[in-house]
């Protein structure tokens, strides 16, 4: 252990795919994607377009994290992952250490604004109070961070689809310079209709269940859920007897500068993200064991993504895939939720599979996993998170070489 | 067709809120992407939006938007051979 | 190693964008709600661009362009703003269609533009700024997560500049809908935008140092207030002797004002205070524009009538303790000195 080196103890996940970590990998397992008729968010667009929903209604993600059921889902779902991921590091009492806790959202308390907004609409002295007074997105993370105990640092970032990952850099950030001794970073996303009905109007949502780098892919699925890694700096790791399940070598962001909502057709900004972040790990091409892929499953999207990876990796791309064919998008979720899976794959050498795939992009001389498997020796694995407003992320998990 | 692309002219200004562009500004074969009027895969899918409120034309596919939405005349073009296919 | 405000501009109630100054005397709002005086954004935007800005962006952009300009750089090393509301306004529009039209015949504008980093996303755009780009949207910290992060990219020694600033805007809605909070009793509620070029090179215009930012979360005690802030500042080897002017956010509020009561009698008894939220209205970034001012105050050596609040205006200004809360939730510290 060398200093400033940032330790991964845990994870937590809650999403379509399971409700904590254990679950999500028997699905991958049993090639069990998540897409399926809306039954807990109510919208017109109901029978037009699948949605990856957390399995459980609010009174049961109320239960289980101990909140009240009638605050924003985003919060539930915030809790219940960063729960699981602070009991997985075995850390013991939490008000033993200066924890941050750093949660990226994309829409805040939206699920109850909506309700409220209804209301307020018809008349602007109605509409209950309590429905919007977490409408912020820092309402979100103070509801999880109140609950669990944590107040030495509470942030929360809000950078589109790659929210999370951010929130993980910041979280290393932070550990690095000794502002904390422990983080727990990642983010929550419920699905709403505000994000529905805006990612329709990009006509970018398939109707099916989503193809990422498939050539017959047609745009993507909305998802809901949470994630988030407990990080710890050298100076803690070494006072623990825990074996960590892996190092945070590199991250780096990057803006595409190219559009508001469309990646650049080379993807420079994600081509920036990934070679930065790589080379902080001090690795090159050849050492990286797998890639967990933006791959939302537009054509656009996934075309950026891919031509950068080839430049990048050139024709020696590693194995990649995209578990948002899983997962759907969890928009400022899928960056934490991706990380503890990018995370376990070096812990467990696992490869995930990305479901619905059958043809080859043309564009591209590389094609996903498409089985998962396990026992494989993962000694890098890069995650990616690519977004709105040119935002674009790559983190890379490495496994400690003795 | 003149009364229509002129129409859409107004319509294309207001919806796309073109400040400082006037409707007779746009000429009818004036491309309305890149060098032309400047527009972008944005305003594409607001013009989509405006086809269907003023017209009840429904375009699926967004990859169509190139083509449909050249300049107001192809637009218009397009809007008459709907119109006379559901007659 | 020393971080310059080598660059600073801002978006207010006042005409800061365009004088650049404090006003020598506080202007008499005969409103509760104060609104921004917006620049005339075509020197900065391209008009193509304008037509799908909500307030929010256009205050955030010129406030970044300023700051730029005054710093003479072109492209940042690194842009980061903070945010708490976000894109109120395109939300509300979204929102309110997106339910009077049943879900039907949407467009994206409203939407795209809704998202919380459209600012950053924007000013990089507008820059083709491909570097590092961030946005902190955490209430009442919004503004004091952009400095801290800006400042650990700075120390980490990649990067020698870095764009930071903060923005919020009040729309019809919010208005509405804070105001059935009771918030606006005692103060009136503001808007604006602030940024800062921050180096770790000084530069021509620099207006002072940035010493340090922290923030304390949810504290239990005004003690507890005023034992952090005697540990921020030895933290930066300072005293409270050494501080020349407090600056407080008060807002007449009185339950919010005791805790800079408390502070300005307990931890600096002898000190002048000035204040701010009287030119600029309480929002949850408004602690950005309270750093303008500080940095503008040491930059001219001068405290005018139109902020001072107790004491007498100092002699020497060296170095500057901005002490803020949003909400009496979200505490935090930030102290500049001469360059």
């Amino acid at each position: 252990m060398s200093g400033n080196d940032v330790w991964v103890l845990g994870g937590g996940v809650i999403c379509g795919i399971g409700n904590n970590v254990r679950e999500c990998i028997t699905s991958f397992r049993q090639m069990k994607p998540g897409m399926a008729t809306m039954q807990y968010l109510s919208s017109t667009h109901r029978d037009s377009f699948p949605v990856v929903e957390v399995k459980a209604d609010n009174a049961t993600l109320a239960a289980k994290s101990g909140l009240p059921a009638h605050i924003s889902r985003t919060a539930l779902l915030s809790a219940v992952a960063a729960k699981e991921a602070w009991e997985s590091a075995q850390l013991g009492n939490i008000r033993e250490y200066r924890v941050g806790l750093v949660s990226a959202n994309t829409v805040g308390g939206m699920d109850k604004t909506e309700d409220f907004f209804a209301e307020y609409l018809q008349d602007n002295q109605s509409g209950r109070l309590r429905d919007v007074v977490n409408h912020e997105c820092g309402s979100i993370t103070e509801l999880v961070a109140d609950a669990l105990g944590i107040r030495h640092h509470v942030s929360t970032i809000s950078t589109a689809c790659s929210s999370s990952a951010n929130a993980i850099m910041y979280g290393a950030r932070l550990l690095r310079n000794n502002l904390v001794d422990v983080v727990i970073a990642g983010g929550t996303d419920a699905l709403t209709r505000f994000t529905l009905n805006g990612f329709n109007t990009l006509m970018i949502l398939d109707q099916q269940a989503c193809r990422p780098f498939d050539d017959t892919r047609t745009g993507l699925n909305l998802g809901e859920g949470a994630g988030y890694i407990v990080m710890v700096s050298d100076a803690i790791a070494q006072k623990m007897d825990i074996k960590p399940w892996c190092k945070l070598t590199g991250y780096a962001n990057a803006n595409d500068a190219y559009h508001q909502t469309a990646s650049s057709p080379d993807g420079i900004g994600n081509y920036l993200a990934m070679q930065q972040a790589m080379e902080m790990a001090g690795i090159g091409p050849e050492d990286m064991s797998y890639i967990n892929l933006h791959g939302t499953g537009t054509l656009n999207n996934d075309l950026s993504e891919g031509t950068a990876i080839q430049r990048l990796f050139g024709n020696a791309v590693p194995p990649v895939s995209s578990t948002k064919s899983f997962t759907g998008h969890t928009l400022g979720a899928s960056g934490g939720i991706e990380a503890v899976f990018a995370a376990l794959a070096v812990k467990e050498g696992y490869l995930y599979p990305n479901a619905q795939f059958s043809h080859q992009m043309k564009e591209l001389s590389f094609s996903p996993v498409t089985t998962f498997s396990e026992g494989n020796v993962i000694n890098n694995v890069m995650s990616n998170s690519f977004g709105f407003g040119g935002n674009c992320s790559s983190l890379v998990f490495s496994k400690e070489i003795s | 067709m003149e009364n229509l692309m002129a129409t859409l002219k107004a319509q294309i200004v207001e919806q796309l809120n073109l400040q400082e562009v006037k409707p007779e500004d746009i000429g009818d074969d004036m491309p309305l992407f890149k060098d032309g009027l400047g527009l972008d895969s944005i305003d594409a899918l607001e013009l989509i939006v405006l086809l269907q409120q003023h017209y009840q034309i429904r375009i699926a596919n967004p990859e169509k938007g190139p083509e449909i939405f050249h300049s107001v005349r192809t637009i218009a073009d397009f809007i008459t051979a709907h119109q006379q296919q559901n007659k | 190693m020393n971080i310059y405000i080598n660059g600073t501009g801002c978006v207010s109630p006042l005409e800061t964008a365009v004088e650049g100054r404090l006003p020598s005397a506080a202007p008499l709002y005969d409103n509760i709600r104060l609104k921004a005086a917006e620049p005339d954004y075509k020197q900065w935007i391209d008009i193509k661009m304008i037509r799908r800005m909500s307030r929010v962006i256009k205050m955030g952009v010129a406030a970044a362009q300023l700051s730029l300009r005054e710093a003479g750089i072109q492209k940042p090393e690194g842009i980061i703003t903070g945010t708490a509301y976000g894109c109120l306004d395109d939300t509300g529009v979204f929102l309110t269609k997106m339910i009077n039209q049943q879900e039907e015949m949407l467009t994206p504008t409203a939407f795209i533009q809704s998202t919380h980093n459209t600012v950053a996303g924007q000013i990089a755009l507008l820059l083709e700024c491909h570097a590092y780009n961030n946005t902190f949207v955490h209430k009442g910290f919004s503004f004091e997560h952009t400095l801290i992060d800006s400042i650990m990219q700075l120390r980490e020694g990649k990067i020698s500049n870095i764009l930071a600033g903060a923005m919020d805007e009040l729309t019809n809605h919010s208005f509405n809908i804070l105001s059935r909070f009771n918030l606006f009793k005692h103060t009136a509620a503001g808007e604006g935008a602030a940024c800062f070029v921050l180096s770790t090179e000084k530069g021509p215009n620099a207006v002072a140092k940035l010493k340090g930012v922290s923030v304390l979360y949810k504290p239990g005690s005004y003690e507890e207030v005023a034992a952090d802030i005697v540990g921020f500042l030895a933290a930066y080897n300072c005293s409270q002797e050494d501080i020349d002017l407090v600056i407080t956010g008060r807002n007449g509020d009185p339950a919010g004002d005791a805790w800079y009561e408390h502070v300005e009698n307990n931890v600096f008894p002898s000190l002048p205070v000035a204040r701010f939220k009287h030119l600029c209205g309480e929002y949850p970034t408004a602690s950005a524009f309270g750093t303008w001012m500080a940095g503008r105050i040491i930059a001219s050596q001068e405290v005018t009538p139109a902020v001072l609040f107790k004491g007498n205006a100092p002699s020497a200004i060296k170095k500057v303790l901005l002490y803020n809360h949003h909400d009496a939730s979200h505490h935090s510290m930030i102290l500049l000195s001469i360059c």
